[in-house]
């Protein structure tokens, strides 16, 4: 069965440490707050401002002066902090924020990722995502494995204008876990019941399968 | 020395037609409402604006879209907007869209009096085009230049007669580094109080940066997405 968006963020959630600064993207990355592990204490960033965001606040108890990347109202934990736009990606810039979620349209082989425009039809911008792929050290990528027309989002090269380039670590999607290495994706895990020819099929991008796949424990 | 005004009207006043300006703010959160207003209200055209978002359409910098009084704007997300959508792929609108990090170090680049930065944000995408790239300890960086604005036009939370600020959370954002970087700074704060009363311990923006300042009315506020939980859930 391939995962659902949920499941997805619940498994890139096996992936947080102790004590990681994490930045975590619009759309699935954020469910990945959701699913951290007990015993575990990360502090999320947000790049509007914020060290330590907190769960959607209560009906009622909105701020509209406390909001996240997604401009959705939000809450603090304690011990968090606000700063300035420019010292927020002065943080990211400087190799502090331990792991980076984001959603992508394509990923290359090489680790390139494509996920701000579609030339003549989308042009929504960046955003902080140039920012945050240029300089991360861990870069998870969160999507799903074909686009609504049931091309693959695993490419040899991306055909869409990239954000940034060797930079992908590792991608998790509804079908599987996969790194990236120098030689192209790797496939680490299938999702429960996933067969490796399915994986095969859907992925563009050259793939090494090495021997048996273990499937993913969520 | 009087930097106080009595209104965003008297403010923005010599604001004029082609004038270059700072917009603080995130999506909507921290914009300068009073300002927008008044600029709407005075009609001045071929502006070019600098804001992280083009605010939505009927709010923020989108009204000023609407009634086609910018002529470029420079942006890191656009996404919210549909009439600027529109005008730029009618090619109506200009549009620079830059990463958000470089955005905003652009501006402290000019408050700080620096001509420009090193970034490796963009580096091997179409941003990097015509860019000066230079290597440092084996990584590429792309520079920057400091911007150049007429005008910053701010929001704060709390703001000083001598035009110290003191913005609240995620609405401080791009304002303290728009509010260092313009050759004229208008500050709009929702509470303005003499020289004296904020510690000066918790000043965010120095005066220094700040020639003009007033007492913001009737904030709307908008929330761009409203999410919150039930008290049922975890």
């Amino acid at each position: 069965m391939a995962l659902t968006k949920e499941q997805i963020a619940q498994r890139i959630a096996q992936e947080l440490k102790d004590g990681y600064y994490v930045n975590l993207g619009i759309g699935i990355p954020t469910l990945v707050a959701n699913y951290i592990p007990a015993g575990i204490n990360v502090v999320l960033q947000s790049e509007n401002g914020l060290l330590g965001m907190g769960p959607f606040p209560f009906e009622g108890e909105e701020d509209p002066d406390l909001i996240n990347a997604g401009k959705q109202t939000i809450t603090t934990v304690a011990g968090s902090s606000f700063f300035d736009s420019a010292m927020s990606f002065g943080m990211i810039r400087a190799g502090k924020v331990d792991l980076t979620v984001l959603g992508a349209m394509e990923v290359s082989d090489a680790g390139d990722i494509a996920n701000w425009k579609i030339p003549g039809k989308m042009v929504k911008g960046m955003g902080g995502a140039m920012d945050l792929v240029a300089s991360a050290k861990n870069i998870i990528v969160a999507m799903m494995h074909t686009n609504p027309k049931g091309e693959s989002k695993l490419l040899p090269q991306c055909t869409l204008p990239l954000t940034g380039k060797r930079c992908v670590k590792k991608i998790v999607t509804e079908l599987a876990v996969l790194e990236v290495t120098e030689n192209g994706f790797k496939l680490l895990e299938r999702a429960p019941g996933v067969a490796t020819e399915e994986i095969i099929s859907k992925t563009a991008g050259k793939l090494i399968v090495d021997g048996e796949v273990p499937e993913m424990k969520l | 020395m009087n930097k106080v005004y009595a209104d965003a009207n008297t403010a923005i006043k010599d604001i004029t037609d082609n004038a270059v300006l700072m917009l603080g703010g995130f999506g909507l959160c921290g914009i300068p409402e009073n300002s927008i207003a008044a600029l709407v209200a005075a009609g001045v055209k071929n502006l070019t604006c600098i804001s992280n978002n083009a605010g939505v359409d009927d709010f923020g910098i989108g009204l000023m879209l609407k009634q086609k009084q910018v002529k470029k704007m420079i942006a890191s997300y656009v996404g919210e907007n549909a009439e600027f959508e529109r005008q730029l792929l009618s090619g109506e609108l200009e549009v620079e869209l830059i990463p958000q990090g470089t955005l905003a170090t652009r501006c402290m680049a000019a408050g700080y009096g620096m001509p420009a930065i090193f970034t490796p944000a963009g580096v091997g995408t179409e941003v990097a085009n015509g860019k000066e790239k230079r290597v440092f300890n084996g990584k590429e960086y792309l520079m920057e230049y400091a911007f150049d604005a007429d005008f910053a036009i701010v929001k704060a939370w709390k703001g000083d007669t001598d035009g110290n600020l003191i913005y609240k959370d995620t609405a401080r954002n791009f304002n303290p580094l728009m509010a260092m970087a313009g050759k004229i700074t208008i500050a709009e704060v929702e509470h303005l109080v003499p020289a004296g009363e904020l510690d000066p311990n918790y000043i965010h923006t120095p005066g220094i940066y700040v020639q003009r300042i007033f007492q913001g009315s009737n904030y709307e506020k908008r929330i761009e997405q409203r999410t919150t939980k039930s008290p049922l859930s975890p």
